[in-house]
């Protein structure tokens, strides 16, 4: 049996939206074979382009309005325009954009740097939120932090003092 | 300006930036009073979506002031309180006169897969978002709606996003009356999904999460069941058991692809990036679903390819429907719900945090520190 806004009745506006002859439901909604004159609508008018703007290669155009922030530049600019050589279905498309990602990272901290700001990186990720929430987890991290490093840096130095006795080894045997 | 500034993967900050230009006829500049960091922020916070720019100012959703308009704007005056749909659509072209507002073909030169949306990378337009001080607003004659007087701002807030969305999950789970709906994430949107399910007259309404605070939460709020996958050995299995073995009548995919609860898709999805995002929400959802269910899916994920059952999609002749959220469609009635007192979205914010503050709010959104559900930010000159 179907249910009631009776059993319902401690849910404000239970079924109020039902609708049996919903079908079929959004996105297919509102269709109205309008897509069929393909890219035939009349445009907006084209907002005058001022900085480098990539498009997709699935368009022929600009869009009528688009963003202008963080224009291409730089090395990861130069990956950027080569991943817009391939459509949105090609992983020469998405990869290289991922890959721009991360140098524009790196240009990032360079240019904060020619700027003369020194970026305070803990307070950008938010540090001052753990140590007031998460203080066990902030130390646990910041222990976990330099004991690798410190591993790190006991493995190097092995290494180097490995070679210079390789090297003295070699001295006296010669 | 003050605004929120994009330096890396989890690293963002509060700076100055230059004041917004209208660059097109029909644009607005608005004067932020309240934005929001939403789930799908997160994404881009964690180095996920492809195009995210050093420099760039995220948000999507906000409202505010009408300071400027360009010179074809008609629908909008100086001084308007608007709510602003995360959507950036045209109104004209074949796909926003369908209703489908989140895919309007004139608003993304840079992907033709995705509209434009407000501080969303350049994979979805390259706009600045509404985490600062104003924005550039285009189209204000099509999305921006004038805030009713009676509403209060932390409502339209968020309206702006995430309560379309989750009222989106479930009408296009095409929901019929008496049907069991499983929600997969309770952050904000799942919250909205559950709540909404019942609008549309569901008979059952369970969400599953780890996050105990939030199921404590949507329990109250939603009315609803709600269980932690990590108290259970299989959370397909449970939903089988609990629908007498029959699998529920609809799954939604509140997740996207920042889910836990599998190891393979953790690693694959969110830490080596082979696939665009973990979609362990989606599998669940797929494999807990009834022969010839529902899968509504607005957890948002990246644009290249991810691990599912499709074979079960096929065997099983699950119906898919999924699109980012309509919200200009649907803008009247959510507004007619919060009137009548059915829904009542400001209850799931937790947090107000000034701009200024923007990386720990990031950083306690990200981390689900402080029982975090929905951070909102006030610039400062909201705050006057």
């Amino acid at each position: 049996m179907e249910p009631t806004a009776t059993d319902y009745s401690h849910i404000n506006g239970w079924g109020i939206d039902a609708d049996p002859n919903n079908e079929p439901t959004y996105p297919l909604k509102n269709y109205t074979g309008d897509d069929h004159q393909r890219l035939n609508w009349e445009r907006p008018p084209q907002q005058v382009q001022t900085v480098e703007i990539l498009h997709s290669n699935e368009r022929p155009n600009l869009t009528a309005v688009f963003g202008t922030s963080s224009p291409p530049s730089g090395l990861s600019g130069v990956i950027r325009r080569f991943a817009f050589r391939f459509s949105e279905s090609e992983y020469g498309h998405w990869l290289p954009l991922l890959l721009a990602d991360r140098v524009n990272v790196v240009e990032g901290i360079v240019d904060d740097l020619a700027h003369g700001h020194i970026p305070n990186i803990f307070a950008e990720k938010g540090w001052k939120a753990d140590w007031k929430h998460n203080r066990a987890g902030l130390v646990q991290n910041v222990v976990i932090g330099v004991a690798a490093t410190a591993l790190v840096f006991a493995f190097i130095n092995r290494n180097k003092k490995e070679t210079a006795f390789t090297r003295l080894k070699k001295t006296i045997s010669n | 300006m003050l605004a929120m500034n994009y330096r890396g993967p989890f690293r963002v900050r509060a700076a100055q930036k230059p004041y917004p230009e209208i660059l097109h006829p029909g644009d607005a500049i608005v004067r932020v009073t309240r934005s929001c960091i939403c789930g799908s922020d997160l994404h881009l916070y964690h180095g996920l979506v492809p195009d995210t720019r050093v420099g760039m100012t995220f948000g999507h959703e906000f409202i505010g002031v009408v300071e400027e308009i360009g010179s074809s704007v008609q629908n909008l005056s100086v001084g308007d309180n608007v709510i602003v749909p995360f959507n950036v659509a045209c109104g004209k072209c074949a796909f926003c006169k369908q209703g489908l507002f989140g895919n309007c073909h004139e608003s993304n030169p840079e992907a033709t897969a995705v509209g434009g949306i407000f501080g969303y990378s350049h994979t979805a337009g390259g706009y600045d978002g509404g985490q600062a001080e104003f924005v550039r607003v285009p189209y204000a004659d099509v999305g921006p709606t004038i805030i009713p007087d009676w509403m209060d701002h932390d409502d339209a807030v968020l309206l702006t996003d995430v309560v379309p969305t989750g009222y989106q999950a479930a009408e296009m789970g095409g929901i019929k009356k008496g049907d069991t709906v499983v929600v997969f994430g309770a952050g904000p949107v799942g919250i909205m999904a559950a709540k909404s399910a019942w609008l549309f007259g569901a008979g059952r309404v369970i969400v599953i999460d780890h996050l105990e605070y939030r199921l404590d939460f949507v329990k109250k709020y939603a009315q609803c069941e709600a269980y932690n996958f990590r108290s259970m050995e299989d959370p397909v299995l449970f939903i089988k058991k609990t629908t007498d073995w029959f699998g529920a009548d609809v799954c939604i995919d509140a997740v996207g692809g920042d889910a836990a609860g599998s190891a393979l898709q953790t690693i694959t999805g969110r830490k080596l990036m082979i696939q665009a995002g973990s979609a362990t929400a989606l599998h669940w959802a797929i494999n807990s679903v009834k022969k010839g269910g529902i899968v509504s899916i607005v957890g948002v994920y990246g644009p290249t390819d991810n691990l599912v059952p499709i074979g079960n999609v096929v065997n099983k002749g699950i119906t898919i429907r999924a699109n980012q959220a309509s919200v200009k469609r649907l803008l009247p009635r959510l507004i007619d719900h919060i009137q009548a007192g059915r829904l009542n979205p400001k209850e799931i914010i937790t947090h107000r945090v000034p701009l200024e503050e923007v990386s720990d709010a990031y950083h306690i959104f990200s981390a689900k520190l402080d029982n975090c559900i929905k951070p909102i930010l006030i610039p400062p000159s909201a705050r006057q």
